[in-house]
């Protein structure tokens, strides 16, 4: 294909714009109009008018971050009611993740009624675009985007894997060097699909 | 051959002109018109039982009408799918699916379900069924190979029908009556013919499927690739279904399964049981790495191993007559194998000495249907070149004995391991009297251990050719993964070694040559 130029216009800066200090006190202005309306609002609502709420600052991360109701966050295994877990291994969010970082080993159930069920599922969430559309995928709803965790960092990639017992909460998200022992964690070593 | 006379007939408003005897349904395939079917198959006949295929045919007294159990007519006018056929057809759907467990999330068929396909094409969506679904027997292993979950089943009478008529073994039957019907095993059966698998390909949904694939992979995951299966002289047309794109899945495998490829001039529709799940060494004990072995394991480039191989047999040649060489091929060389083979051993080397005779480690069960006894794909594409004809193949003994009395100084075996034949003790102390020895194969193999130079050779699914099965029909095979490690194909390492003797360059590529060998 050819190339084509395009020509973009620069318009020649103007003397006030050249001094800054114009542009600098444009700035202080803004920050002071929201310091003053929010402290009017403020002082108006502690004499008990009903005005609009001031803004307050979350000292985060000493005070803990303010989700939205419906905020996707780190993703929850849920379980039926006799304690075992929903999900049925049918591999739907695996198939529809666009990030491909939940990987199921699905195996043979003991109870007659249940054709199979999860060995091992494994999350990435450093892969995780929180999409959520694995949730929207499950027929069975054993897989929700609510655990209300955003602090999900680690200092190694693979901490970042969380498998299923840590996704139903029954174990503790350790880093890898202080798990208690072996068997938690992901049995199938984790490979990246083809992208 | 008599012309058969022929019918013309409309289907949808394209007319089409059918022999006669011709089948509706199969006049609207010759159109590429897809007339939804279940109980009727090419290959089993169309007992009419599952009424999804109905169409109307105009100004026929009752319109609706079983496509597959309508012989086209002159003249006749067939809508597909007219109002009325749909509203038929979306109504035998409903009734297919009152008992139906809907369980397509954990069914293995699911992606590949005609009950999941049609429903979505022709389906009522809100059923007007209210009352609760009967259970049946689930997850049932029948056989070796084969799972039966009566809920699922649609009662096409598929799979009786090819127990019945195709290898006539009776072992499945449909048991009670109106809803009660189940298909079950005959009393005190087992599902185990050579030929069973066959029934999980037949049935349209996910009543019966396959205890080896199981929970294995989801069928969207897989990649298929047309191949021949290498497991008799037959040459049945197969699909190799490769999960690449997962590697997690399938235990790290990539072969998943094989299904068979119709073929009406060899297989049909069919493939045995033997060959359906003989692709499970594919990822196993394979050979990735060019090395010398004797006298300390050492890894080896591929240049630097030829080198050595051409040097050991032309140094040994001078000392003591190429008589001393032995080659020991296999029927698993491709066509284009066995020419390059025969260019190097015979026209260049001027070897005298073959073994390459399906004798007695590759021959195994026969039976009038598919199964050879030779259980390799292309021994004929040897024969085609002579190696049987002009060329004699020694016999194992004769190989032991000349190895015995020192006749015999060198062996070069190409996918083949001596070890099975002679066992291994008696392998070992032969081989290790012998001055050279080179092992080419995909796998290792016990007598690799006791060669001087191994090289990973590529697995039939690594390398598309030609296989010429034993009534001399050439086929070919496609490429569905990519070698491992640093395997090269079998034509390729002898078309470099041959360089080595003719001091040419190296290997032109590939020759465009033998795949037309017939
Ligand atoms: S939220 Fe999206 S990216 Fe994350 S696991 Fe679910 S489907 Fe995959
Ligand atoms: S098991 Fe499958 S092939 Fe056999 S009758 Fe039922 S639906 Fe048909
Ligand atoms: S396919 Fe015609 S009735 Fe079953």
């Amino acid at each position: 294909m050819a190339m084509t130029v395009r020509e973009v216009s620069r318009p020649a800066r103007s003397f006030m714009e050249q001094i800054f200090l114009w542009e600098v006190c444009v700035g202080l202005m803004v920050t002071f109009r929201h310091f003053f309306v929010n402290l009017a609002r403020h002082a108006l609502r502690a004499l008990g008018l009903k005005v609009e709420p001031g803004a307050v600052t979350i000292q985060y991360p000493e005070d803990p971050a303010v989700l939205g109701k419906r905020a996707r966050t780190r993703h929850r295994l849920l379980k039926r009611a006799d304690g075992s877990p929903r999900c049925t291994s049918c591999l739907l969010c695996e198939t529809i993740c666009p990030a491909k970082c939940i990987h199921i080993t699905p195996e043979e159930s003991p109870d007659p009624r249940i054709e199979k069920r999860a060995k091992t599922f494994d999350i990435d969430i450093g892969l995780c675009i929180f999409c959520g559309y694995c949730v929207e995928a499950c027929p069975v709803d054993a897989i929700h985007m609510d655990a209300n965790k955003v602090e999900l960092s680690s200092y190694t990639r693979e901490d970042m894997i969380w498998t299923m017992p840590e996704l139903m909460d029954d174990v503790p998200k350790l880093p890898r060097a202080l798990r208690p022992a072996p068997g938690i964690g992901p049995t199938v070593p984790f490979v990246s699909g083809s992208h | 051959m008599s012309e058969k006379k022929m019918v013309s007939l409309t289907i949808d408003g394209k007319p089409v002109s059918v022999p006669e005897g011709t089948l509706v349904i199969e006049a609207a395939r010759a159109l590429g018109i897809k007339i939804p079917h279940y109980c009727y198959h090419r290959g089993l006949g169309n007992p009419g039982n599952c009424r999804i295929c109905a169409c109307e045919f105009e100004g026929a007294p009752k319109p609706i009408q079983m496509s597959c159990r309508t012989i086209a007519a002159e003249g006749m006018k067939v809508r597909t799918s007219s109002p009325n056929a749909r509203r038929y057809q979306a109504s035998s759907l409903e009734f297919h699916l009152e008992n139906h467990p809907l369980d397509c999330p954990v069914c293995d068929q699911s992606g590949e379900c005609k009950l999941q396909d049609y429903y979505m094409q022709y389906g009522l969506y809100g059923s007007e069924v209210r009352e609760d679904k009967l259970h049946k027997g689930k997850r049932i292993p029948i056989g070796p190979h084969v799972m039966l979950d009566q809920e699922r089943c649609i009662l096409c009478t598929r799979c009786t029908r090819f127990t019945d008529n195709v290898t006539k073994t009776h072992e499945l039957g449909i048991f009670g009556r109106g809803h009660q019907e189940r298909v079950e095993l005959a009393p005190g059966r087992s599902l185990d013919n050579a030929y069973s698998g066959n029934v999980v390909d037949i049935c349209p949904v996910g009543a019966l499927t396959d205890r080896d694939f199981r929970f294995r992979v989801r069928v969207w995951y897989l990649d298929e690739t047309e191949s021949i299966c290498p497991g008799c002289a037959r040459g049945c047309s197969i699909d190799v279904h490769t999960n690449t794109k997962r590697p997690w899945h399938n235990e790290g495998r990539r072969v998943a399964r094989l299904k068979p490829r119709e073929n009406p001039e060899v297989n049909g529709f069919w493939i045995c049981d033997e060959g359906r799940y003989g692709y499970k060494n594919l990822d196993e004990r394979r050979l990735g790495r060019v090395m010398r072995l004797k006298p300390r394991p050492e890894d080896l480039s591929w240049s630097s191993a030829l080198d050595e191989v051409a040097r050991g047999i032309k140094e040994a040649s001078a000392a003591k007559g190429t008589e001393g060489l032995v080659v020991v091929a296999s029927g698993m060389l491709s066509n284009e194998d066995w020419s390059s083979f025969k260019e190097l051993f015979v026209k260049t080397l001027k070897i005298g000495r073959f073994l390459f005779g399906p004798e007695p480690d590759q021959i195994g069960a026969e039976d009038d249907f598919l199964r050879r006894k030779e259980k390799v794909p292309n021994l004929r594409g040897g024969l085609d070149l002579g190696f049987g004809k002009e060329i004699k193949s020694l016999s194992w003994d004769d190989l032991a004995k000349s190895i015995e009395s020192g006749k015999t100084w060198g062996l070069y075996v190409v996918e083949r391991d001596p070890a099975k034949v002679w066992g291994s003790e008696r392998a070992k102390a032969l081989l290790d009297k012998l001055d050279f020895m080179a092992f080419q194969s995909p796998f290792k193999g016990e007598a690799g251990e006791w060669a001087r130079y191994r090289l990973p050779a590529t697995a039939y699914v690594e390398e598309e050719g030609h296989f010429t099965n034993f009534e001399g029909k050439v086929q070919k095979y496609g490429k569905a993964l990519e070698p491992l490690g640093s395997a090269r194909p079998d034509w390729q390492i002898f078309d470099d070694l041959r360089a080595r003797f003719l001091s040419e360059e190296g290997s032109s590529g590939r020759r465009e040559k033998a795949g037309a060998l017939a």
